[in-house]
Order: C-alpha cells, then sequence, then structure tokens
C-alpha cells in the first residue's frame, strides 16, 4: 500500500480497534485464527459491520451486515467516501498534511450520493449512512478483507477505493487504524517479498529502477531485463498468442486453480515445454514433460514464510521427504548449474543471509533472532530494530516523513460477466473451513465437515426452479456447464448462488468461472459468474449418488 | 424500566439437525419470551415454558430457544440439564414429586417411596399402567417439613399447573399419579396465629387475618405504612434507620443489612439491581414460603423500599420452582400493586422508579447461593462464582446487587415501624429483632413460630408442644442440613446468632428438626449427605467428588455397625478427612458446611455403634 | 506505534511464607508466588483461559480468611499473610489429588501433574473399598469412548472437569460453542447438546480444546490408534516448530513426529498469533504429507 505491499496493522490491533469492518472476506472460515483476534475486538466493545453478498458464518458475528450486488464495491466505498465528506466528518488535517490529490477525489465522488449508493450496491442508504458516519467518529477502525475484493476483474481499484477511506479519516499508520488484506496462502506475502513478482525485487524493490537494477545487476553478475515482467494472465494472453512457449511451474496447480478451465488446459496442453516442480503429481504435473518432484516446504525443508501482518517466520524441516523428492534450493541449484552457473551447495540459512543484504526491509532479521522472538515484522533494517507491527506510521510525523499517500480516483464497473435472461443467476465462489483452494492438500485428511462440492442456492430460486436439497441440477455459464448437488442456504439472497473449488475432481467449477482479468493485478473474476442452473430429468440411478456424495472421503 | 443487557446477539449458532418444535411448544417459548429482543436471561422462564407444554426439554423446544434467544444449543442443554424440575430425556408431562428427605423419612416417606416403586416401577421411567401419562420421582425436602410426607405434582399441558401436596397417604400420591387430582392440599401452619394469637407477632402479624390477595385489606392491617414513611425520610435516611436497627441477614450468613445497602447505594456503577432470595430450599425450612403465601404485598412493599433506598430500578424475586401456591400469589400481588401504580415508574405519585420481576426457579438447593442465583437468572448454569468480588460490587448482569433473604425483607418493614434505634432494642444485642423457627420432625405441632432472639431451644420446643407422643428426645438439627446437631443437653443454648456460634453450632435458617429415640440416625446421615451430592453444582472438586465419597463412606460405616464399631475407623479417618477439604477449599457455602451437620452427629452420637439401630 | 505513556502501575506488598514479596498491583497470588520461587500446582488454570478457579488444587491460606483462597485468580492485595505450604494447604491439595485420583483416569495426565501428586503423596486408593457385601462401593466416571470421527476422540473416563476446552471452545479462543458442562454434581459432564455425536453438533475441529486439555480425555486420533496398537512412545518423537502450509495467517505448529510420521500437531501457548489455538486445516490438515 502507498509503495510497500503488505497490510499495514499487527492482528493484535485488531483487538484494540473501535470499529471493524470485514469487507468480502469469511475470514471466520478462511482466516481462523485471524477471527480469534478480530472476536476479542469484539468482545472489548468494538462494532463490526461485515459487508459480504452472502450472509457467512463471519457476517452472524457482525453488528451490521450489508448484502451488496457482487461487484459493486467500488460503488459502495465511493458512497461511504461521498457521505463523510459531505457530513463534514473528513479528517481535514490528516488529509492535507500527509494525502495528495483529494480534490480530484473529491470531485470524482460526487455523484455517488447515498441513493445512488443504495441503487448500484442494493445496500440500503441507512446503512451506508451509518457506517460512514461510525467510520469516520471511531477513534480507530480497521477494514479487513480477503478474495471478495481481490478476485474480481477491477481487483486493485476494489483496494484503492478501500484506501482512499483510510485517508479520508486517517484510519492509518496508528495503533488500532489500519487496513488489512488477509492473504489466502501461508506465504502469498512472502513470496511477493521475495521478488517472485512481475515487477519487484526482493524488499518490494522496483525493477524498471536503474539505480537498483544496477545493484542487483553486480551482486548476480549479469543483466537483468529493464522492463517488468508478466504476471499470471498475461502469460497465459502470451501462450495464447504464441509468445511464450515454456513454462516453468512451482508448486501451483493453474490446470484447476485457473478461471475458465476449458482454456487453461487448451493452453498449457498447447507449450512446447511445461516443467513442473511440486509435491504432489498434480493435474498440471499430469501434462508436463518434465515433473521435479519436491519437498513439501513447510515440514520437510528449511526456510522462512511472511505472513499477512509481514511477520517473517522460520518453517522447519520435520520430516524426510518421500523417495526422490528434493529441496527446492537443490533443485533449483541444480538446474542453474546445468544451464551453467554453478551456485555451490547453499542452505536456507545462506539464501537467507543474501536476502538480508539485499532488501532494507529483511536486514535485521537474523534466524536467531526470528527464532527468539517468534519472527519479526517488517521492516526490520537493523540487528537493533524491533520490526514494525504498525507500518506507515510515518503519516504521522510531523512533518510526513517521505512521500504523502495519494487518493486514487477509481469508479464503479459492474462484473464483466453480465447477468441475462439466459444466464439470470449470479454464481459466486469462496472457500470452507475445512478445505483449501484445490483441495489437492486438504483433500489428504478426512474431515466430518466435508459435503463435497454442492451448489448453494437461497431458498426463494430453489423453490423458483422446483429444486430440493439434494437434488443433482447442471449449472451453465457461457463456457460451460458442470452438474453438482444442491444445498440450500437462506443466508443467500435471491439471485445469488455460490459453490467453491475445493473439489475440482468432482465438480469442475472453474469451467464456470469467466478469466475476465484485472490488468493490474492479473487476478481473475472468479467472484462473479453469470449462470443458469437447470433441473435435471430425475434419473433414478443417480439420485443417491449424486455429484457430491462421494466426497466426504478422499 | 432500564432492561437488563441483551448479551452478545451475535453467533454462527449450528442448531440440532432436524429437530423441530411442535406448534404448541413454539407457542408456550414464546409466549414466554415475548417480543423482548434476543436475551440469554430469558432462557430459564423459556425452558420452564416448554417443560410445562410438553413435559420435558425437547431437542426441537431446545432448537426454538436456542433460535429465539441466540443461546447455543451445548450452552442451552448444560443450563436444562443443571435443573431438577427439568427433564432432557422424554418423561411422561405428569411428575409427581416425592419428599424422601429427612423430616418426611421420620413420617415414614422411604416406606412410601418404596410401595410406589413396586407399584408403579422405578422413579423416573414411565409410570405402570397409565400409558406413559405419568411418572413419579423422589424429591430433596420440598418445604413443606411441619406437613410431612409432602408431595409435589408437576403437570405439563394442563391449565392446572403445579401443586403440593402434604400430609399425604400412599392413597394419595397414588392418586395423584393415576389422575393427577390432589387431595391433600398443604395449608398453613403457624400455631401461634391460631386464637387466641399470641400478641407478640410482629413478621406473623398477618399471617391468618388479612386476606392475602387484597392489597386492602393488606393496607387495612398496617401496609404501605412503611413506604410512605421512608419516601418521607429519603435514601439516606432509611439507610440509617436500616444501619442503626443493627438488621442482620436471615439467609443464613447474617451479614449486617445496613452494610450491604450502604455500600449498594454509594456504589458510582449504575444501573443497581435488587434481588430477592426465595430459592428457600435448605432441608427443613419453610419460613419464607409461609411469609410469600400469607403476607405477599409485604414482601413487595419491603422490596419497594429497599429499591428506592439503594438506588435500584429492578428488582428480582427469584423463587424456588416448587412452590406454586407462594409463586401465584407473589405473582397476583405484584400485578395488583403495578396497577396501583405502587410498582412501576412513579410510585406512589413520588417520582420514585421500581419494578419486580418473579422468577421461579427449576430445583436446584445451590440456586440459593446469592452469586448461583445470579447466573441462574442471567440464563447461565447456576454455578457460584468465585468472591470477591461480591455482589455489592459485581452481583447481577456485572452491577451492584443487594440480595437479600424474604425474612430480611419483612424485617425492613418493622424497622421503618418502629424506627432502627427502637429495633435494635428489641431482641439481644447481638441479633436484633424476632426469628421464624421452622419446627419440624417428631414434635407435638410442627409448624412456624416466631421468637425474640435469645429464647432457648427449650422453650421453642415447648411453644410446640414438645416432643411427640412423649418419647424421648434423641437430637435436634438446628439450622438445616447445613447446620448442626445437638444433644438434649445442649437445648439451653440462647437462640442468637452469638449464642449458637459460641456452642458451635448455627442458626442458619431457622430450622429446628426433633428426632425422639426411635430415629436411626445413621439414616438421616446419609440421607444429608446425599444431598449435598445431588445438590452440588459439580464445579469444584473438593465438593463434587468430596460429598460422593462423604456418602459412600457413611454408607459403609452404617452398614458395618453390625460388626462393631472399630471396623470403621479407617472410614471415620476418610470423612473427617474429606470434612476438612470440602470446608477449606470448596468455592461455596454447600461445599464448605457439606460436612458441618454429619461431623457434628458423628462427634456428638453414638451413630455408629452396634446399638444405634 | 504512538508513544504511549507508561500507566503508573502501584505495588503491593505482602508477605508470603515468611517473605517479604512487592508485585504490581493486579498480580495474582500465583504469579507473586512464582515471583519468589514458589512452585504452586494448577490444573484449571492456564494463562491464556479466563480462571474458572474449579480445581483447588492451587489454594493458598491467607491470614483472616476463613477458608483457603485459589491462587491462581485470587489478586495479592495490600499486607495479605499468605502461607503456601502450611498443614491446611498441604491436607487440601493432597485430598483434590487424592479425590481426582480416586475417580479419573489419570494414565495419560500432563507428567506435572502426576509429578505434583507424588508430591503431596496422595493416596487416591485410599477411596477404594466398597464393603464386602457392596455397600459404599465408590463410584468414578468411566465409560467408553467416544469415537465419532476421524480426527479426535474424547474419553471422559479421563476427564476431570476443569473446564479448560468449554473455555478455549467457547469465548476465550473458538467462540464455537460446541460442548459446554451439562448435568450436576458428580454427574456433571462436558456434553454437546444432548449428547449428540460430534458430527452433528457444532464442533468445528479446530482441536483448540485438544490443546488445553490437561489429561488425555480429548486426543489426535491418531495418537489414540497408536497407543492402542501399542506405538506411541514419547521418547522417539521429536517436535519442531513451523508455519501451517495453508492460509495466510501463519500460525505457528508444533509438529510430534515418531518414524518420520507426523501424529500430533500444537502450537505454543505463548504465541501471540495462536496463542494455541489453531483452525481445522492447521491440525489436522497434515496428512497430505504423508499420504504420498
Ligand atoms: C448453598 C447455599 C444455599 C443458600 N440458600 C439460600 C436460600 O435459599 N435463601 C436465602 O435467603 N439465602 C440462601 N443462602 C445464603 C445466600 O447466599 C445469601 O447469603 C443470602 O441470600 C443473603 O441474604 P441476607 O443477607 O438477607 O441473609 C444460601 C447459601 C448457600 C451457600
Ligand atoms: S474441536 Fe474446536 S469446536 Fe470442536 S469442541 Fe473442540 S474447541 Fe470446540
Ligand atoms: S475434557 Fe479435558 S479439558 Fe475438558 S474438562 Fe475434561 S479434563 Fe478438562
Ligand atoms: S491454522 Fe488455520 S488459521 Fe492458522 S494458518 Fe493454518 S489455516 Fe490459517
Ligand atoms: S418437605 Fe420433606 S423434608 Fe422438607
Ligand atoms: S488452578 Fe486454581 S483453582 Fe484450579
Amino acid at each position: 500500500m502507498f509503495g510497500a505491499g503488505g497490510g499495514t496493522s499487527a492482528y493484535r490491533e485488531i483487538e484494540e480497534t473501535d470499529l471493524i469492518v470485514l469487507w468480502g472476506s469469511n475470514a471466520r472460515e478462511t482466516h481462523p485464527i485471524f477471527f480469534h483476534h478480530l472476536l476479542k475486538g469484539k468482545q472489548d466493545g468494538a462494532r463490526m459491520f461485515a459487508i459480504d453478498p452472502r450472509r457467512t458464518s463471519s457476517v452472524a458475528w457482525a453488528d451490521v451486515w450489508m448484502g451488496l450486488e457482487v461487484g459493486s464495491d467500488v460503488a459502495l466505498a465511493n458512497t461511504i467516501g461521498r457521505e463523510i465528506i459531505a457530513a463534514g466528518l473528513c479528517n481535514t488535517a490528516f488529509v492535507e498534511r500527509a494525502t495528495t490529490g483529494f480534490e480530484e477525489y473529491k470531485a470524482a465522488v460526487e455523484i455517488y450520493t447515498l441513493e445512488h449508493g443504495e441503487k448500484l450496491t442494493g445496500v440500503k442508504a441507512e446503512d451506508i449512512r451509518d457506517l460512514a458516519h461510525s467510520y469516520a467518529r471511531a477513534d480507530r477502525a480497521q477494514i479487513c478483507w480477503t478474495l471478495g475484493i481481490t478476485e474480481h476483474h477491477n481487483a486493485v481499484d476494489n483496494v484503492f477505493a478501500i484506501i482512499n477511506l483510510s485517508l479520508l479519516t486517517g484510519h492509518v499508520g496508528r495503533w488500532g487504524s489500519g487496513l488489512v488484506p488477509l492473504r489466502g496462502q501461508n506465504n502469498v506475502q512472502g513470496g511477493g517479498d521475495m521478488g517472485a513478482i512481475p515487477n519487484k525485487f526482493v524488499g518490494g524493490q522496483d525493477v524498471e529502477d536503474p539505480v537498483l537494477r544496477a545493484m542487483f545487476e553486480k551482486e548476480y553478475a549479469g543483466t537483468i531485463p529493464d522492463k517488468k515482467g508478466w504476471h499470471l494472465s498475461q502469460m497465459f494472453e502470451a501462450m495464447e498468442h504464441g509468445e511464450l512457449k515454456t513454462v516453468f511451474v512451482l508448486g501451483e496447480n493453474p490446470m484447476q486453480s485457473e478461471a475458465d478451465a476449458k482454456r487453461t488446459r487448451r493452453l498449457l496442453e498447447g507449450l512446447e515445454h511445461l516443467v513442473v516442480q511440486d509435491i504432489f503429481l498434480t493435474k498440471t504435473a499430469e501434462v508436463a514433460h518434465v515433473v521435479l518432484p519436491a519437498a513439501a516446504s513447510w515440514c520437510e525443508s528449511e526456510g522462512t514464510v511472511t505472513s499477512s501482518e509481514r511477520r517473517v517466520q522460520r518453517v522447519r524441516k520435520a520430516l524426510e521427504p518421500p523417495g526422490q523428492a528434493k529441496d527446492d534450493i537443490d533443485i533449483l541449484t541444480a538446474l542453474a548449474k546445468r544451464l551453467g552457473r554453478d551456485w555451490g551447495a547453499p542452505t536456507a540459512a545462506d539464501v537467507w543471509e543474501e536476502v538480508r543484504r539485499l532488501s532494507p526491509w529483511h536486514g535485521g532479521m537474523s534466524y536467531g533472532r526470528l527464532e527468539q522472538l517468534n519472527g519479526l515484522q517488517w521492516p526490520c533494517p537493523t540487528d537493533d530494530h524491533p520490526g514494525s507491527p504498525t507500518l506507515h506510521t510515518r503519516l504521522w510525523d510531523e512533518p510526513v516523513s517521505g512521500s504523502r499517500a495519494p487518493f486514487q480516483v477509481v469508479h464503479h464497473s459492474p462484473p464483466v460477466d453480465l447477468l441475462s435472461e439466459e444466464f439470470p443467476l449470479r454464481l459466486t465462489t469462496g472457500r470452507r473451513l475445512e478445505s483449501f483452494n484445490t483441495g489437492v492438500m486438504t483433500g489428504g485428511y478426512t474431515s466430518p465437515l466435508r459435503h463435497g462440492e454442492r451448489i448453494e442456492l437461497s431458498p426463494e430460486d430453489a423453490e423458483r426452479l422446483h429444486i430440493t436439497a439434494g437434488e443433482v441440477v447442471r449449472i451453465v455459464s457461457r463456457r460451460g456447464s458442470v452438474e453438482a448437488q444442491v444445498k440450500i442456504d437462506p443466508g443467500l439472497r435471491p439471485g445469488l448462488t455460490f459453490m467453491t473449488l475445493h473439489f475440482p475432481d468432482e465438480v469442475e467449477t472453474n469451467i464456470l468461472t469467466i478469466d475476465a482479468v484485472d490488468p493490474k493485478s492479473g487476478t481473475a473474476e472468479f467472484k462473479a459468474a453469470a449462470v443458469r442452473v437447470e433441473k435435471i430429468v430425475p434419473v433414478q440411478a443417480r439420485e443417491p449418488v449424486g455429484a457430491g456424495a462421494a466426497g466426504g472421503k478422499p | 424500566m432500564p432492561a437488563p443487557p441483551e448479551g452478545n446477539p451475535d453467533v454462527d449458532l449450528h442448531l440440532i439437525p432436524g429437530a423441530v418444535a411442535s406448534i404448541g411448544e413454539q407457542d408456550a417459548i414464546d409466549a414466554a419470551i415475548g417480543s423482548a429482543p434476543a436475551a440469554r436471561h430469558l432462557l430459564l422462564p423459556a425452558l420452564h415454558a416448554a417443560q410445562a407444554r410438553v413435559g420435558w426439554i425437547s431437542p426441537g423446544a431446545l432448537n426454538h430457544i436456542c433460535t429465539r434467544l441466540l443461546v447455543p444449543p451445548a450452552e442451552g442443554f448444560g443450563v436444562a440439564s443443571f435443573y431438577a424440575m427439568f427433564a432432557t430425556k422424554r418423561r411422561a408431562p405428569r411428575t409427581v414429586h416425592v419428599c424422601d428427605d429427612i423430616a418426611c423419612r421420620i413420617k415414614g416417606a422411604e416406606g412410601l417411596c418404596r410401595s410406589l416403586e413396586q407399584k408403579f416401577g422405578a422413579p423416573g421411567q414411565d409410570a405402570n399402567g397409565l400409558n406413559g401419562a405419568a411418572t413419579w420421582v423422589r424429591s430433596p425436602c420440598l418445604g413443606l417439613c411441619e406437613q410431612a410426607p409432602a408431595a409435589l405434582v408437576q403437570r405439563a399441558g394442563e391449565s392446572r399447573g403445579d401443586e403440593a401436596m402434604a400430609h399425604v397417604t400412599l392413597e394419595d400420591v397414588v392418586g395423584a399419579v393415576e389422575t393427577g387430582d390432589v387431595r391433600a392440599a398443604q395449608q398453613t401452619i403457624a400455631p401461634q396465629t391460631a386464637e387466641p394469637r399470641d400478641s407478640g407477632l410482629r413478621l406473623l402479624r398477618r399471617v391468618g387475618k388479612a386476606d392475602p390477595s387484597s392489597l386492602d385489606d393488606y393496607r387495612a392491617h398496617g401496609g404501605y405504612v412503611a413506604l410512605r414513611k421512608a419516601l418521607a425520610l429519603g435514601p439516606e435516611g432509611v439507610l440509617r434507620e436500616v444501619n442503626d436497627s443493627k438488621l442482620l441477614g436471615r439467609g443464613g450468613a447474617a451479614f449486617p443489612t445496613g452494610r450491604k445497602w450502604e455500600g449498594v447505594a454509594r456504589n458510582p456503577a449504575r444501573p443497581h439491581y435488587l434481588v430477592c432470595n426465595a430459592d428457600e430450599s435448605e432441608p427443613g425450612t419453610f419460613k419464607d414460603r409461609v411469609i410469600m403465601e400469607e403476607d405477599p404485598f409485604a414482601l413487595v412493599e419491603a422490596m419497594t423500599i429497599a429499591g428506592y433506598a439503594t438506588g435500584c430500578e429492578q428488582g428480582y424475586l427469584y423463587i424456588r420452582g416448587e412452590y406454586p401456591k407462594a409463586t401465584a400469589r407473589l405473582q397476583h400481588a405484584i400485578t395488583q400493586t403495578r396497577a396501583r401504580g405502587w410498582l412501576g415508574d412513579n410510585i406512589m405519585g413520588e417520582g420514585v422508579r421500581f419494578d419486580i420481576e418473579l422468577r421461579r426457579g427449576a430445583g436446584a438447593y445451590i440456586c440459593g447461593e446469592e452469586t448461583s442465583l445470579f447466573n441462574s437468572l442471567e440464563g447461565l448454569r447456576g454455578e457460584p462464582r468465585n468472591k470477591p468480588p461480591f455482589p455489592v460490587n459485581v452481583g447481577l448482569f456485572g452491577k451492584p446487587t443487594v440480595v437479600n433473604n424474604v425474612e430480611t425483607f419483612a424485617n425492613v418493614l418493622d424497622v421503618l415501624a418502629y424506627g432502627g434505634p427502637a429495633f435494635a432494642a428489641s431482641g439481644t444485642p447481638g441479633s436484633a429483632g424476632t426469628k421464624l423457627f421452622c419446627v419440624s420432625g417428631c414434635v407435638t405441632r410442627p409448624g412456624l413460630y416466631e421468637a425474640p432472639f435469645g429464647i432457648t431451644l427449650r422453650d421453642v420446643i415447648a411453644l410446640a408442644g414438645g416432643v411427640a407422643d412423649g418419647r424421648a428426645l434423641k437430637a435436634v438439627l438446628l439450622g438445616g442440613a447445613a447446620g448442626v446437631f445437638v444433644t438434649p443437653e445442649e437445648l439451653d443454648m440462647p437462640l442468637t446468632f452469638e449464642g449458637t456460634r459460641a456452642a458451635n453450632a448455627t442458626l442458619g435458617s431457622g430450622v429446628i428438626m426433633l428426632f425422639d429415640d426411635r430415629v436411626d440416625l445413621g439414616d438421616i446421615l446419609i440421607r444429608i449427605a446425599a444431598f449435598f451430592r445431588d445438590e452440588s453444582c459439580g464445579q469444584c472438586v473438593p465438593c463434587r467428588i468430596g460429598t460422593i465419597r462423604q456418602e459412600e463412606a457413611l454408607h459403609r460405616l452404617v452398614a458395618a455397625r453390625t460388626k462393631g464399631a472399630a471396623a470403621g475407623a479407617r472410614d471415620v479417618g476418610l470423612i473427617n478427612d474429606l470434612a476438612l477439604v470440602m470446608r477449606d477449599a470448596s468455592i461455596c457455602g454447600l461445599g464448605q458446611t457439606a460436612a458441618s451437620a454429619v461431623q457434628s452427629a458423628l462427634q456428638k452420637f453414638p451413630v455408629l455403634s452396634p446399638e444405634a439401630r | 506505534m504512538e508513544a504511549v505513556p507508561l500507566n503508573f502501575v502501584r505495588a503491593v506488598d505482602l508477605k508470603i511464607d515468611g517473605k517479604d514479596v512487592r508485585v504490581p498491583e493486579g498480580t495474582t497470588l500465583l504469579q507473586a508466588c512464582k515471583s519468589v520461587g514458589i512452585d504452586t500446582p494448577t490444573l484449571c488454570y492456564l494463562e491464556n483461559l479466563t480462571p474458572v478457579n474449579v480445581c483447588r488444587v492451587c489454594v493458598v491460606e491467607v491470614e483472616n480468611s476463613r477458608v483457603l483462597v485459589p491462587a491462581c485468580s485470587r489478586v495479592a492485595e495490600p499486607g495479605m499473610v499468605v502461607q503456601t505450604d502450611s498443614e491446611r494447604v498441604r491436607h487440601s491439595r493432597k485430598l483434590v489429588f487424592e479425590l481426582l485420583g480416586s475417580s479419573v483416569d489419570l494414565s495419560t495426565a500432563e507428567p506435572t501433574f502426576l509429578a505434583d501428586l507424588e508430591r503431596y503423596a496422595a493416596e487416591p486408593d485410599r477411596f477404594d473399598t466398597g464393603d464386602a457385601h457392596g455397600h459404599g462401593a465408590k463410584a468414578t466416571v468411566k465409560q467408553p469412548v467416544k469415537i465419532d470421527n476421524d480426527l479426535y476422540v474424547r474419553d471422559y473416563s479421563k476427564c476431570v472437569l476443569c473446564y479448560k476446552c468449554v473455555e478455549a471452545c467457547g469465548t476465550d479462543a473458538q467462540n464455537t460453542f460446541a460442548i459446554a458442562v451439562a448435568g450436576r454434581g458428580f454427574n456433571a459432564s462436558i456434553a454437546t447438546e444432548f449428547d449428540t455425536p460430534l458430527p452433528d453438533s457444532a464442533c468445528v475441529y479446530c482441536g483448540n480444546c485438544i490443546g488445553v486439555c490437561p489429561t488425555g480425555a480429548l486426543m489426535f486420533k491418531s495418537e489414540h490408534d497408536m497407543r492402542e496398537a501399542g506405538t506411541w512412545d514419547e521418547s522417539k518423537q521429536t517436535v519442531t516448530d513451523t508455519i501451517c502450509p495453508y492460509c495466510g495467517v501463519g500460525c505457528t505448529l508444533q509438529l510430534h513426529v515418531q518414524d518420520n510420521s507426523i501424529v500430533r500437531v500444537t502450537s505454543p501457548h505463548d504465541h501471540d498469533v495462536t496463542e494455541g489455538h489453531l483452525c481445522i486445516k492447521g491440525r489436522f490438515g497434515w496428512q497430505f504429507v504423508q499420504n504420498r
């Protein structure tokens, strides 16, 4: 955020905040231990707003539920922003001192009146007003979000719209006030921090900055392209255009995790050379030319991961990897050697020392300190630095140190996959407590909570379509169709349906989703597809089995 | 009135799969909860409604209650299963509770229960031959010891509600099980109020004279003089009088009432709550029942004065679940008083706000302990809290709370009528005023007696006509099951707080239960031990396990009597060890006194000698 | 972070076992004892749970108090005179251990607990005998093990009713409220509503109850099965700290490994991310590295 890709607050802060806005996140199920901290805040008297199209188990804890239309988050944020300004509740002193672009923002949100906002989002104007006023008046307030914000074609806009609110009110950079994006995987944060994104070196350093690039070129004794690379969806674009013919996949399963699964399969299968390094023989690995079996990084090798609160923590080897599986570092150095670079045989600790040398965020994080202090939160530049639970405290310095935080003008843009007579229902996707992503890992244990893939329908839609719980139906989108058992969820509003991506081997939900991609982040719009649900003429033999009935056991 | 806090209305509830309440259950529960927002403290009333409708708390009913009140079902079940009057497995809609506790044992309750078992089968199971319409169960003391043996008919789905029976015969009970009809209704027995009336009566002065259902009659007999006086004095004035009166609490702990009231009145936290402890369940005790049945307006008036003096606008009257008659009369009195404008937002036109809500317990002695009473009112399990903090600081709903016994409140009217100093001058210097004594057991005229503090035990027994049937007195249980046994040699003990303490005894709740030479004390001790085992909330180890080990050891000792006393030396050692840990390390008064009667008996009587039987 | 002015904390002076002790206001007697090196047994107490003070093994004698007081929750007051090893204290602690030992299967209890039993010379067997005719036979909480799912088992024959699991499942951590204390007195037990099997209950299998259970009444199915098969061997186990492979919260997992297999997962109670608590994925989701 404003030049540092990480959440601004430590988990502990939510225990001491006064207002919690949980936006597009079912953290109760997807980030359960963060939700423990959130509930402590609630027990301590914090008020909670939940913004989610579905009435999830997280929403059940909220004081106010705002059930917005899928994909209307920017409209909602802008309406809140306009109301804060119109009501004279904007933190003018902070805005003037620490931000830029306020006037443009103010002009841009002018059209998002409460009435207009209600129309765009489906949220009652009085609730929007309540949130705007409560947020602006709170001593301390936090906004937390997950994939409900980022799995959209305008993901980055969504995030900007939320950041704008924090700038308007000064709810950032202070203990208890901040922005908390919850990462979906244990090292999404760390991967980015280590430079595994197209535009950054380790430590959030820009690849297009010549000075920095020179430093890295010197370090690595080679030349580095002066333009940032492709992100995931650009890679698929490039495959489509024949520009990308060789792909090396490490620890991902795009065959099942990408939207519009049919297209993904076609492109991956069309590659000249596909190398997959994974701990499983995934569906992607099955079509690879070379498979490199890897050790599980979290329990069969050494290293670090970084959590959603920017806490770098050690992972350690507890098990011997099976068969031929090798440590990621060993595989990569061996590969480098074949490609003509002898890196020797570095250990994880050696590699970490390189990180500390090159990243200003990590300089103070020796393995010893990480061990002793249960991890450290970046930035932690030097050995005597305590780490940084709260980011951007500089915005409160007098005068502001470093650059000011910019408002970003963004506008409402409804989901790409429009509803129509033919596809009248909105399908949104998400995760359940006991499962994870494509189920490759969670499929390993039997959970009494797991019931296989089911499409969840509102009671109203089910009744209209004469569909009963447990029935197997066909779900059709513009891209394909799947069959799944029906679960009726009174927490869904009419018109909204819900599925997960956890059981792709049974029900390939991503056949339905659209790969409309956010040009800024490369994330696909998993959260909003247009579908219709068809009754399948009852086939006697199929009834007791059902598409999801076998899902209890792997 | 300030509504009690709503508790946390947010939880992602998970209900019992597939369990749906019947329409009847839903209606009953909805009626009990009303349109109030989800509030945990309505859990007990809602459970009562479900129980009264079908005779048990069904999974469907629990689902409905939990949905309405946003209580997790596991917790709802934890609460329901805490109380003896609630069944959490299907139970016949009509249940006759037969007291087999000490006073009733003396009058043949054990034989009665054996006969019932022969006729109807084991307690709690559908009674033989009645197609699941009825059952019977054994019960601890029902507070009708002066009319022993006693029973209570609990009827579900009928408009007749619950009803107590007294002086029952086997036929009476069999009839009640078979048809639900009550042939031996309870009465009020206070011999001093029969003509010629004892002219010195204070607390009992209206008993048998004023119509307990008429507010006007209550006034005609001196009612509402005290409240007017209180309003004239102002809160400070009332606190002064109560302090001057040296009134000590009558609920068992003898704490100075004035100090308690002042503590709450001066506490800056708001709101303040007032609680009347009418859970009277100490075996042998029935004094509060008589006041509530015969002089209910007096309790309403006294609570109003207390609320006025201590800054409480909401009072709760928590009455034990087995007192249907007292409950009905009190509810009537509260409704009438409210209609008259003497409860509510503007009492007597003086701008004073105070109201009373009547809440029924559901069969748990421990809920008489003040902090478990709070938990019970709040919809939690009736488990005592650790003290400190004390209720004057952190009580009901975490707020400063006055909690007093019924008899304590009744005395407040006299304190105001006569003035604090005059009240203090009655009784003895250490124990001001009069005391109610619950006389039962082997005595000629069992009943409730009032006498000034200082009267000797011998004189109270004489008032009640002495030992029945001209038998010799073996022992007296003083103060209840949590009290002590005294010997015939100790009868000149003055009945005061200080006098009994000096004699290593206690007045407790005013129980005086006589045992003549025919009674087997061993049997009585086992019943007392069983009472504590049964009534322990189960929270702390010394009490939960100590009470059952005490009972087991007593069983062994009593069974060993035929083999000579020496056989039991080891068990006596165990019992003494248990007594110490229960007294020293239990959380609340129940565990702390669970060994007291047993210890006193073992020390003073040859209970264990072979000749004792 | 903003500079937070240090609150002025008053000191409290008291005497423990004859020694003068000074502690900050709000300190419990348990902490005060610890500060001067006095070791107090505890059972129902855990730093990250609200004290319920029900077990009473931690009682101490405070001058002018009629009864003993629980050190784990009683706050030190100025001028208190505390005895932690008086005859009364030793007697009560010993008896509490004996009462527990006489009714509960302590075979898998925490080692510290078993050591305390010895320290106070508890003889639970004292209560054993019924007489020859079965009069007064000893009641225990013995009952069949509840095995109703593949993740963890509940053996309430081992339950000391310390309330820790209820607290962890409830407001102190998980807020799922799948279990509560039901019944009363000696029959009180930890139960779901109507004792329904876990898969029908609200349980979300976070296993946070297992994490706090001091007796092994709540146990990983993996551990239970190995114990049944006689292959459980703690001397052959290693414990390695690592980070959960799932979501981005970053919970610390302690992997207990025997023969290159994970057999149980815990989290450190003093870690400020987890406070010892995990979700189903971190607690039980490790099978995939073993199914290969
Ligand atoms: C196990 C137990 C049961 C009790 N039962 C009653 C009761 O039924 N009625 C009562 O007034 N006090 C009862 N008490 C005493 C109360 O805790 C409390 O001291 C009393 O209500 C205070 O009122 P007072 O000051 O007017 O006596 C009981 C105490 C214990 C430990
Ligand atoms: S596993 Fe979690 S949800 Fe289940 S009972 Fe234990 S603490 Fe509660
Ligand atoms: S199951 Fe374990 S944690 Fe729960 S009360 Fe019993 S002993 Fe304590
Ligand atoms: S234990 Fe649960 S909350 Fe913690 S990191 Fe793992 S998946 Fe996330
Ligand atoms: S009513 Fe039976 S003993 Fe009191
Ligand atoms: S540890 Fe203090 S009472 Fe249990």
